[in-house]
């Protein structure tokens, strides 16, 4: 019989913390498929956030750091810096990179650091129990936004591939999505090819990821994913905002 | 080797490159800005990286990720900034993570200013951030000792894997003197690091850099691995320097700039057959406590002397424990003790028989 399906070896045989529905796991598997499939596991440096994914280094077969909310992308700066050779990524959520982190990844963008961002956008804080995040959309019921999200008082969301476009230290700037098979295929197109500008040395590599949280949003899985089809995708296209030598 | 004239912020520069570090991330603010300038330079022609940041947040992130990543590094600033670092040196200490932090005090509280300061010995010697955790806390007084002291530091820092802070203020940064130099910087020293997350490399397991433990019985036992940790280092790191204290009655205590105008006061006081002594503690966590114990068993008072208004003097009367008084001087705002003002204190002290006013 031929085995058609396993774990990627980057990715360790634990469970997972997250909650059913949720589509970290689906993210993680990606990033460990492009890990191996690059032959980089040897080689590769993680660093995860705090949030929902701050577990990433008992995820992860690789070696890993854990940093404080919002810095990862100064975290790998360091490490990268160090180890210039080495294959460095973050993985990190909505209220990690684009609220309390934006001065990091703002600057790692800036400098053209050489690592990869996954960059998970749910819409919301989930691991502290569903606040506002800066990407939760105009009129969105959160924990802290019982109301809906009202611009007069909350502003409006934070488009971040949009907003690190202009910048010429970024060379990949990427928006996927995880909801369906499709989207899947095309989200790890993605990540590899962020990964493959980071070993080409090309400059800043970033993928968004726009990502469900059934538990947070109230919805059953089936229809969180829906959801972000009809919801997330309008306010955040899809596609790349940025190739190496080409802004779209 | 050679002798130079050097200020003392480029001497921390200098000493750092000699000590073998390759690593600088930080972010400018008055008064360690020579040390950037020099680093800046200096850096880049032994192989190494000068890196200026968007803030002293970031800085001590990516202190963070070169230390995980196995480099000797550092960052330096003063007050405002080394505040924004606590986070940063928190996680450092919680990952048992190897780093040099160099902090030229100014004055505050607040925004402050940028004049001489030794206002920040409880965020040094009390950890400064959040959790349970301890820095090693370094006070120079010289501008050789500032060169020495560097390489102490970085290994101090590898061998308990812990954060390492330098402390000194605008006058030791500023001042210059002449130093022995070595006229090569030597390579830099290869430290085992077999814990560093720097890529498996066929090591066959992974390395995490990580200070995250969610039960509490895990927590508490790293908790008490620290301790252990601490521990050591309170019973083999301490270091002081101790001045004419025999026969001493009158015991001056104090570090950094104050110590050098408390050294003149000795001598003043001792012409004026006042019995007086100086113990100058170099580490400052840890603290000289039992030192200070045995002292006060044979002086009638001791005299704290700081640029702050009465900091370090709570650790001395930790160690006195009301044996015999603790008299305190301190000035503040960028104001530096003038030896003679001391020494009027000294004479007031030694006149009412050093009994606590």
């Amino acid at each position: 019989m031929r085995k058609v399906f396993s774990r990627p070896e980057s990715l360790r045989d634990v469970p997972f913390h997250y909650c059913p529905g949720c589509t970290h796991g689906v993210i993680h598997r990606l990033v460990a498929e492009v890990i191996d499939e690059l032959g980089v596991r040897d080689i590769a440096v993680g660093v995860g956030p705090v949030g929902c994914s701050v577990f990433t280094y008992e995820y992860f077969d690789c070696d890993m750091f854990q940093g404080s909310h919002g810095r990862a992308p100064a975290v790998a700066t360091g490490i990268k810096r160090v180890l210039p050779d080495r294959v460095v990524f973050t993985y990190q959520g909505d209220g990690d990179l684009a609220a309390i982190g934006t001065g990091e990844i703002v600057h790692a963008a800036a400098r053209g650091e050489k690592f990869t961002v996954i960059f998970v956008n749910n819409a919301i804080y989930a691991m502290t129990g569903g606040q506002m995040a800066p990407t939760t959309l105009l009129g969105q019921v959160t924990k802290t936004t019982p109301y809906g999200r009202d611009k007069e008082i909350n502003g409006f969301p934070v488009k971040i591939c949009e907003m690190l476009a202009p910048l010429d230290g970024s060379a990949y700037l990427a928006r996927v999505a995880v909801h369906n098979p499709k989207n899947i295929i095309n989200a790890k197109k993605a990540i590899k090819k962020a990964f493959q500008v980071q070993l080409d040395g090309l400059g800043f590599a970033l993928v968004e990821v726009l990502s469900a949280c059934p538990t947070n949003w109230g919805l059953d899985p089936a229809s969180a994913m829906r959801w972000l089809a009809e919801n997330m995708i309008p306010y955040y296209p899809l596609g790349e905002y940025k190739t190496p030598g080409r802004t779209l | 080797m050679s002798r130079v004239l050097m200020k003392g912020n480029e001497a921390i520069g200098e000493g750092a490159v000699q000590a073998g570090c390759r690593y600088f991330f930080g972010y400018p603010i008055t008064p360690q800005s020579e040390l950037t300038h020099y680093l800046a330079k200096r850096l880049p022609e032994v192989g190494g990286l000068y890196m200026q940041a968007e803030s002293e947040v970031a800085s001590i992130n990516m202190v963070y990720g070169a230390a995980g990543a196995g480099a000797r590094v550092m960052t330096s600033s003063s007050g405002p900034g080394i505040s924004l670092m606590q986070e940063g040196i928190s996680y450092l200490a919680g990952a048992e993570l190897p780093c040099v932090i160099v902090n030229m005090m100014r004055g505050g509280p607040g925004l402050g200013n940028i004049a001489p300061s030794q206002s920040d010995y409880f965020q040094a010697t009390r950890g400064g951030g959040h959790g349970d955790y301890r820095t090693i806390t370094l006070a120079p007084n010289s501008v050789q000792e500032i060169i020495d002291m560097m390489k102490k530091a970085f290994d101090l820092a590898d061998k308990y894997r812990n954060p390492v802070i330098l402390m000194a203020d605008g006058v030791m940064g500023q001042m210059m003197e002449p130093v022995d130099l070595d006229d090569e910087a030597p390579a830099p020293e290869v430290v085992s690091k077999t814990w560093a997350a720097d890529g498996m490399k066929g090591r066959g397991h992974k390395n995490i850099i990580n200070s995250l433990y969610v039960v509490p019985e895990e927590l508490e036992r790293h908790n008490r691995e620290l301790g252990r940790k601490y521990a050591e280092i309170e019973a083999r790191e301490v270091m002081l320097e101790e001045y004419r204290l025999d026969g001493a009655e009158v015991a001056l205590v104090a570090f950094g700039t104050t110590s050098r105008v408390c050294r003149a006061v000795v001598e003043r006081a001792r012409s004026r057959g006042i019995p007086a002594g100086l113990i100058r503690p170099i580490a400052l966590w840890p603290f000289p406590y039992d030192f200070i114990a045995a002292v006060a068993a044979g002086v009638k008072c001791f005299l704290v002397v700081e640029m702050n208004m009465g900091q370090m003097v709570e650790d001395v009367q930790m160690a006195v424990k009301g044996l015999v008084p603790v008299h305190f001087y301190g000035r503040c705002g960028g104001m530096v003790p003038a030896a003679g003002d001391v020494l009027k204190e000294v004479e007031t002290i030694w006149r009412g028989g050093g009994e606590q006013k």
